[in-house]
């Protein structure tokens, strides 16, 4: 019985063939349950490391490094075009919500969906931006967000004009609306945490919104979620799926219901968000 | 606007409204306090249920929450009332409409007279009596409810629980699907729906999942009915294309501007609707809706304002949706009670309150509701409040829960029910599945004459080759 199991498990992390006590579960399975409970509520709590996430991002070579401006710690990057050679994107910019806290930010989702200060980011008029947000999992945007960058950018067009990133804390998917606009760009994808479950703690999710502006419901978002490793969407196959949509949305002139993902790659697809958006 | 007043040991309190009267009485929750509209005190919410209680039933006909000239929802709730079946309570207020139904609950022909009395209540009227019960009333009124659907089985006879067998996986994996479904159906799972929420929403994905799921419903004759759960457009699609679908699936909302969130409208459900029934799939009844509802939806979406621009209560809403399912005499109704987050619903306290109103509302309305009995990780609950509330839900006589591989949607990311659960719900409260499916456990020697689904081991199943898809 166990070997019959085992084979199955390398097909899905679902807590399958657990065995029985009565109609309950064995003591070791409950344990272990509550144990992964445990760690998926401290991965809530844990805050981005912003500081890290910068330096990887510059180290991986998606991004130029940050430079002071003139010692005021403002910000300011140019939209680079593709050229071999030198990174892609602009320095980072980072913004945060007007969610003070992790408390707050639980409790209040639209201090979450607003933007404290954006005058930092510069007005880029590009084709695609960025935003990396901690949503629920900081841990899922340091551990997988500079690798799905890099992935996505390179699965882009090199005709197109790349944003520089913005780095997003206490944020939820809304304020990509508010950056999106603030950068001017054409697409705005936001890169975020999404809400930890017990087998995966650091899964990303990636939502897509053309023309974004402040107001835009989630309807108008395409989706493609559970971005993680090992077990979850890879980063490349994320990428092309995310390219697929963005060329659609182009296409089409916008991005959300209407727009399907016919990309056909394997079992992975793009959805339009249902009840809750971290 | 009608003005509401109640004076309580020398305090004197006002409400502007059913609007602000209906959110002022709601037992407290976060959802509330997010939006707004919240009573500023325990004293303030106790006077605003006072107040509730002596409004007359009547008055929800007159005074829409939200405005009929701009909500299609408020129109299908006002314009489908059915006054003849309201003359009953016709004359009743929301306190004495308590007492009434409490008075029926123990009588032998509760069931029938609240099933004739359903099509004369609207959402708010259910409502508005539910912020005045405790919670054995919701129980014992909602026990005492007879509401049957029909697919290939029959959900919500009494003493029976279904389950809907939920074998997510988060990239759609059809081998780790398949072998999710093995081991809930080992444990006796599955009875109201196999049903997969896929990780996205491409038509082919959706197709493949379909074709995974109906050729084991179909080889090894399960009386049950399968499920992609994805937006109704690309159902109508897949339906159009020859894909074999057994329900049409949507999430709803208690407002129309809600469900533009969602990317639907009344006339797009009811081409699913039509869609679904013109294949005549169904083998013992003809309901082919599965819905999907969850309080704090509308605020989630900003589309919970009613009329003066001021915000609805999110339980009111959630009831409004009810009126949005009934129209499409759903299989199944399935309120996502703790999915949405701690901004909604804070603690296990609120998670567990919500679960029995949206239950009881829904029974009322006379919809088949199921409970996903569910937590997440950002909020304050954990397993042994979600052990209360199910066993609470199995008392009440709920038509169905979700159960999942060891409580763990690994897709979803959140906490439901397992199929050790429904195993446990069923052995507690003396409960059986639906009669199909479990004449179908009896037939593949899975449960015994007392109903007690057997420790079978799967190696040696009949079912172990349904794990042996090709992809």
């Amino acid at each position: 019985m166990t070997d019959f199991w085992d084979e199955l498990r390398a097909t899905t992390q679902a807590r399958i063939g657990l065995g029985r006590a009565g109609d309950g579960m064995p003591t070791s399975r409950v344990l272990e349950f509550r144990l992964a409970h445990a760690v998926a509520r401290d991965a809530v709590h844990d805050p981005l490391d912003v500081d890290a996430l910068v330096g990887e991002l510059v180290r991986s070579g998606v991004c130029a490094g940050i430079e002071d401006d003139a010692g005021t710690g403002a910000v300011r990057a140019p939209v680079i075009e593709g050229e071999p050679g030198r990174a892609r994107l602009g320095a980072p910019v980072v913004v945060t919500s007007r969610a003070a806290n992790r408390a707050e930010y639980l409790r209040r989702p639209d201090r979450g969906r607003l933007p404290r200060d954006l005058a930092g980011l510069p007005a880029t008029g590009a084709d695609v931006g960025f935003v990396l947000a901690d949503g629920l999992s900081a841990r899922a945007l340091q551990t997988h967000g500079p690798a799905l960058l890099k992935a996505l950018v390179e699965a882009l067009p090199a005709t197109f004009t790349l944003a520089p990133p913005v780095i997003a804390t206490q944020a939820r998917v809304g304020l990509g609306d508010h950056i999106g606009a603030a950068l001017g760009v054409k697409t705005v994808l936001v890169l975020i945490g999404e809400r930890p479950g017990l087998s995966v703690a650091d899964s990303l999710g990636v939502y897509l919104t053309h023309h974004p502006e402040p107001g835009r419901p989630d309807s108008d978002r395409n989706c493609v979620s559970n971005i993680h490793s090992p077990g979850g969407l890879p980063y490349e196959a994320a990428a092309r799926v995310i390219g697929g949509l963005i060329a659609g949305a182009r296409q089409l002139g916008r991005s959300g219901v209407a727009l399907k993902d016919t990309s056909r790659e394997a079992a992975i697809a793009a959805s339009t968000p249902d009840v809750a958006l971290p | 606007m009608s003005v509401y007043t109640q004076t309580s040991r020398g305090t004197t309190y006002r409400f502007d409204g059913l609007v602000e009267l209906m959110a002022k009485a709601t037992p407290a929750r976060s959802g509330d306090e997010l939006a707004g509209c919240a009573a500023g005190s325990d004293a303030e919410r106790v006077a605003a249920q006072l107040a509730l209680a002596d409004v007359p039933l009547s008055q929800f006909l007159e005074e829409p929450l939200v405005p009929y000239e701009t909500d299609e929802v408020t129109r299908l709730i006002l314009d489908t009332h059915d006054a003849v079946a309201f003359e009953p309570v016709r004359s009743l207020t929301v306190g004495a409409f308590r007492d009434w139904l409490l008075e029926l609950a123990p009588r032998p022909e509760a069931g029938s007279v609240m099933g004739a009395l359903a099509p004369g209540l609207t959402p708010e009227m259910v409502a508005a009596v539910s912020k005045l019960m405790r919670n054995q009333d919701l129980i014992a009124v909602a026990k005492a409810t007879r509401v049957t659907t029909a697919f290939r089985s029959t959900v919500g006879l009494p003493g029976r629980l279904a389950t809907r067998l939920q074998p997510n996986h988060p990239t759609d994996d059809l081998r780790g699907i398949a072998a999710a479904t093995l081991d809930g159906l080992l444990l006796g799972c599955g009875d109201a729906v196999i049903g997969v929420n896929p990780a996205g929403d491409s038509p082919q994905t959706c197709a493949d999942l379909l074709h995974l799921l109906d050729g084991i419903r179909s080889e090894y004759e399960i009386p049950t009915q399968t499920c992609v759960l994805t937006h109704v457009t690309t159902t109508i699609g897949l339906i159009e294309a020859g894909v074999p679908v057994d329900l049409v699936f949507q999430s709803v909302a208690g407002t129309q501007a809600a469900n533009e969130g969602f990317g639907v409208s009344l006339s797009m459900l009811k081409e699913g609707y039509e869609a679904g029934l013109s294949l005549g799939r169904g083998t013992v009844g003809k309901n082919v809706m599965y819905m999907e509802t969850g309080q704090g939806s509308a605020l989630s979406a900003d589309a919970h304002r009613g009329v003066g621009d001021r915000p609805v209560d999110q339980q009111t809403l959630e009831a409004r949706a009810y009126a949005v399912c009934r129209e499409y005499k759903p299989l199944l109704v399935n309120t996502v009670v703790g999915f949405i987050g701690p901004e909604y619903l804070y603690d296990g306290k609120q998670i567990i309150r919500a679960g029995l109103e949206d239950h009881f509302c829904g029974k009322l309305l006379g919809l088949p509701m199921g409970v996903d009995v569910c937590y997440t990780n950002h909020a304050e609950a954990d397993q042994d409040d979600m052990d209360t509330l199910l066993t609470l839900l199995g008392v009440a006589g709920c038509s169905f829960v979700i159960a999942v591989p060891g409580a763990d949607d690994v897709m979803l990311g959140y906490q439901s029910t397992s199929f050790h659960d429904a195993l446990y719900t069923r052995q507690a409260l003396g409960m059986r599945p639906a009669p199909e499916f479990e004449a179908w456990l009896r037939k593949m020697q899975m449960m015994d004459d007392d109903g007690r689904v057997l420790p079978v081991e799967a190696s040696s199943s009949a079912l172990r080759a349904l794990t042996g898809v090709s992809r």
